[in-house]
Parts: structure tokens; C-alpha cells; sequence
């Protein structure tokens, strides 16, 4: 494991998240004009689609965190694919549910096949479930990194592959009902959509680094007590029973 | 479909921004449970090292 | 590598035709599943884009039992071992089990397009058969190459059934967006072939795109 510290940085990364996530929020609320068509819904946008894009960023980046992986066998950039995935899922949940949410205000149903956006990322979301299943029945700890990297590597590739095959089904078929993102927002919402997704990608890399110090902790906490029980274990037979009990207290804790 | 009036789609936009606040809060509460147990993990360690070495 | 892939998949070939285990049960599979549908659906003959539809699920579904059984042979009489210690790039073991499943699809399709002609179809298929078998050639591309790659990371796994449908169905979506797609104005009245160099051209990226990757990346799996 490396001997990075993942922690560094933390404090100002979680003050500037919290000023973007602030600033976002107040410009949607206080400055973002009312869409004329949608109405007061349209607000839904600026959380649904950064929670979007920064999921599949968020897959994709740890496509190449994964290759970095296989390429430097360095098991901490597995780590940080892992923690990446592990994210992006529960984003995922949140993209599906809002999503849900728009369109039942929007068109009455709790779903709609018309936005490819959405759409696609129901497929995404329904590969990158198989990951842990498919991680944690590997029981080698080398082989299931490894595996596991192949594996992201490959749903990373996927993710813009098959956003194309959604949007050419779509643009076949029926035409663009809601075009938001990118080129036909006025320029207040664009801001507020920038700031929106510049916040929500802060979001991410501050939980991201956030999980990623505290499962390091855990693993050098491990090391460090795997180390002193076998230095328990060297130390002459009359402390040896009372060893057992804080060892085994630790590991049941722990457990 | 014509947008829905202000107090009907509040509730709509509340829940929406709602859903996105408690992902980020148990997220958030997760990780303080396992940072709790880190701590309580430590603090046995530190046992064991002083009753290694007083 | 060339020498090594042939010979591999000669064995593969053999061993199949000997214990005819993977291509009669797809094509038993696909027919059971026309009847099921003519029975679900309560309809005597399809059309447009419920048939290709219909057909391309079909395939599909299929192909994942072909996926399982891909690596049974060297799981259960431990080839592995040999495969593993032989002087050989391990991609010639994926350039193998790719082309082996690429012949099992064809096979299957081969039977599986005329039963459908027969025993669904309510549109004359002739008119529209070179344009479907481009289709499908292209098609099968990309479902043997990813099928290839799926059976070799599920291949360790302890739920291996359970883990290649769920992992080969969403990654061989596009194949059916855009093979569905491409098939339907062919199963018309009409029988244009509205967008076909689009879709055709599609399904070529998505097969260079993940024949590229599992080359690149198959070393890392069988790793042992």
C-alpha cells in the first residue's frame, strides 16, 4: 500500500465544497429565472443532471484509476477505483430517483423512456450493480483487485458507448422533448447549471477523498495490529493468557 | 403538460433537492460510524502498548 | 499467437462436435422461446418492430447460455492448467473462445432466423436476407466479443450463472438498440432499409471498441 497520505487537503477541500454547494443553492432559489414552459419543476434540473454527470465522470475516471491499477500494480489505485464506483452508485440512486421525481411532475408517470439521458443511465446503473456482487465473490484479495479492475475498465468504455446507442434510438424515433443541457440555456441558468455542477463535482471528490482516508486508516490500523499480536506472541508464556483478551477484545471490535 | 402551480410543484422540487441532502448526510454518518470504530480500534491498541511496555 | 488460437479453438470445435452440448440447446432455447412468445403475446404472426424485437431478444438470451458454458470444458477437466502452462499468449486464448462463440451465434441464427421466418413472422423474410445477415454477422461480432470477455471474468466466481446474464445483458444492450433497430424497417410491409449504414456503422465501432479493450486487457484475467 502507498505511503500517500489520502487525508491531505481534506479541510479545505470540505470548506470550498460547502461554499459551492451554498453559492449553488442560492443562485438556483434566488437568481435562476422560472422556466417559461415547466415552471417552478424546473428547479429539479440543477440537482438531477450535476448528480448525473459527475456519476458517470465518476465511472468512467475510475476506468482509468483501474488501468492505472493493472499498469502500475499498485493496489491503493484499486482502492481508489473501488471508492470511485462505490460513490458513483449511490449518486446513481439519488440520479434515478430525482429523475423519477421530474418526471412524474413533468409528464404524470413515474418513469419516461423519452430521455435518453435517463435512459442510458438506468442501463449504466444496472451494470455497475454486478460490481461488488461480483468483487466479493472473488476470494483472493490479488485476483479480486485484478478482476475487478478488468471490470471497470470495460463498464467505463461502455458508458459512452452506449449513451450514443441511446441518443441515436432516441433521435430516431422520437425528437428531443426536453433539450437542457448545454446549448439552449440562457445565460442566468447556464451560470446557475455551472455552479450547480462545479459543486456537486466538489461533492464528490471531497467524499471520495473522504472514504478513501478513512478505509486506508482502517487497513494501517490492521497492519499495525496484526504487528503487535505476532510481537505478543514472541513475548515470554507468563503474559501470554493475559494477551489473549485484548487481542481477541480488538479483533471481536473490530469484527 | 402545463406546469403545475407554485405549491404543487414545491413539493415536487422540495423532495427532489430532499432525496439529494439525506444521500450526502447517511453517506456522511456512515463514515463517522466506521471513523468511531477506527477510534475505538486504536484506543485497544494503545492498551495493548502500554501493557507491553508501562 | 495465430498458431496457438487455432489450435485451441480446433480443440474447442472438436470437443463440440463430439459432445454437441452449446449450439443445440441455443437453437432448442430460441425455438422454445418463439413458441413462448407466440403464446404470450396471443399472436399468430409479427411484424416491424415487435419481430425484431422478438428475434434479437431472442439471440440474446441465447448467447448468455453459450457465455456459461464457454470455459466449462477447462473449469471442470482442469485445462486450465495446461492452457496456463503452455508457452502461449494468453490472448490467443480469448482470439479462441471469441471465434468459437462467434461460430456457436452463427450457428444458432442459422437455425433460428428460418424458424422464426416460419413459425412468427408475418412479413416474406428473402427479400430482406442480405441485409439481415450483415446485420447479424456485425452483430455477433461484438456479442462474441464481449460474451469472450464476460465468461473469462466471471470464471472464478463462486455464482458464476447468476453473474454473466447480469453482467452481459446491460453491456450487449447497445447491440440490441442498435440490431433491433437496424432489423425493423427490414420486417415491414415496405422492407426499406431505413438507417442501416448508421446502425451498421455503430455496431462497427462498439465491436472495434471492445475487441480492442479485451485484447488489451485479457492478459490480466486467467492470471495465475
Amino acid at each position: 500500500m502507498t505511503s500517500a497520505l489520502f487525508g491531505r487537503g481534506l479541510s479545505a477541500l470540505s470548506i470550498a465544497t460547502v461554499c459551492a454547494i451554498a453559492a449553488a443553492f442560492a443562485l438556483v432559489f434566488f437568481y435562476a429565472p422560472l422556466d417559461a414552459d415547466q415552471g417552478f419543476i424546473q428547479k429539479i434540473f440543477y440537482v438531477h443532471v450535476p448528480m448525473a454527470i459527475v456519476a458517470l465522470g465518476g465511472f468512467m475516471a475510475a476506468g482509468v484509476m483501474a488501468i492505472l491499477h493493472l499498469r502500475r500494480r499498485d493496489r491503493s489505485w484499486d482502492m481508489r477505483s473501488y471508492v470511485a464506483i462505490h460513490l458513483s452508485i449511490i449518486l446513481g440512486v439519488g440520479v434515478l430517483v430525482t429523475g423519477a421525481i421530474w418526471a412524474k411532475a413533468s409528464w404524470g408517470h413515474w418513469w419516461v423512456w423519452d430521455e435518453p439521458t435517463l435512459v442510458s443511465f438506468l442501463i449504466v446503473f444496472l451494470l455497475y450493480c454486478t460490481y461488488q456482487p461480483l468483487r466479493f465473490s472473488i476470494e483472493d484479495p490479488e485476483r479480486q483487485a485484478r478482476y475487478a479492475s478488468v471490470f471497470a475498465i470495460v463498464a467505463g468504455a461502455f458508458v459512452p458507448l452506449n449513451f450514443i446507442a441511446v441518443r441515436l434510438a432516441e433521435a430516431y424515433t422520437h425528437p428531443r422533448v426536453l433539450s437542457q443541457t448545454g446549448g439552449n440555456l440562457p445565460g442566468e441558468m447556464r451560470l446557475t447549471f455551472l455552479v450547480a455542477l462545479g459543486a456537486m463535482t466538489l461533492l464528490f471528490v471531497t467524499l471520495w477523498k473522504l472514504e478513501l482516508t478513512s478505509k486506508h486508516a482502517a487497513e494501517q490500523l490492521r497492519k499495525l495490529r496484526v504487528r503487535l499480536e505476532l510481537g505478543a506472541d514472541e513475548r515470554p508464556a507468563q503474559s501470554g493468557s493475559g494477551y489473549r483478551a485484548p487481542a481477541a477484545a480488538a479483533r471481536s471490535a473490530s469484527s | 403538460m402545463p406546469a403545475l402551480p407554485l405549491e404543487e410543484a414545491g413539493k415536487y422540487v422540495a423532495g427532489a433537492y430532499l432525496v439529494f441532502v439525506v444521500l450526502v448526510v447517511v453517506y456522511v454518518a456512515i463514515i463517522g460510524a466506521k471513523v468511531a470504530r477506527l477510534e475505538r480500534e486504536l484506543k485497544t491498541l494503545g492498551d495493548l502498548m502500554e501493557k507491553r511496555a508501562p | 499467437m495465430t498458431r496457438a488460437a487455432l489450435a485451441i479453438l480446433r480443440k474447442d470445435l472438436r470437443i463440440e462436435l463430439r459432445t454437441r452440448e452449446s449450439v443445440p440447446a441455443m437453437a432448442l432455447f430460441a425455438v422454445t422461446v418463439f413458441v413462448l412468445f407466440h403464446f404470450g403475446l396471443d399472436r399468430d404472426s409479427l411484424d416491424g418492430a415487435l419481430a425484431a424485437g422478438i428475434l434479437w431478444v431472442t439471440v440474446l438470451l441465447a448467447a448468455v447460455l453459450a457465455v456459461n458454458r464457454l470455459f466449462v470444458v477447462e473449469r471442470e477437466q482442469g485445462g486450465f492448467d495446461g492452457l496456463l502452462l503452455a508457452p502461449i499468449d494468453r490472448t490467443a486464448v480469448y482470439v479462441a473462445k471469441a471465434t468459437a462463440l462467434l461460430l456457436y451465434l452463427l450457428m444458432l441464427e442459422l437455425v433460428a432466423v428460418p424458424a422464426f421466418a416460419l413459425l412468427l413472422l408475418g412479413v416474406d423474410l428473402l427479400p430482406a436476407l442480405p441485409e439481415l445477415v450483415a446485420i447479424m454477422l456485425v452483430a455477433d461480432v461484438g456479442l462474441a466479443a464481449v460474451g469472450a470477455l464476460v465468461a473469462a471474468l466471471a470464471v472464478e466466481t463462486r455464482a458464476r450463472d447468476l453473474i454473466v446474464p447480469l453482467l452481459l445483458l446491460p453491456l450487449l444492450v447497445p447491440v440490441i438498440i442498435a440490431g433491433a433497430a437496424a432489423t425493423e424497417p427490414l420486417l415491414t410491409g415496405l422492407q426499406t432499409a431505413d438507417g442501416l449504414g448508421r446502425w451498421l456503422a455503430f455496431l462497427g465501432l462498439y465491436d472495434m471498441v471492445f475487441v480492442l479493450l479485451s485484447v488489451g486487457i485479457f492478459d490480466f484475467l486467467l492470471d495465475d
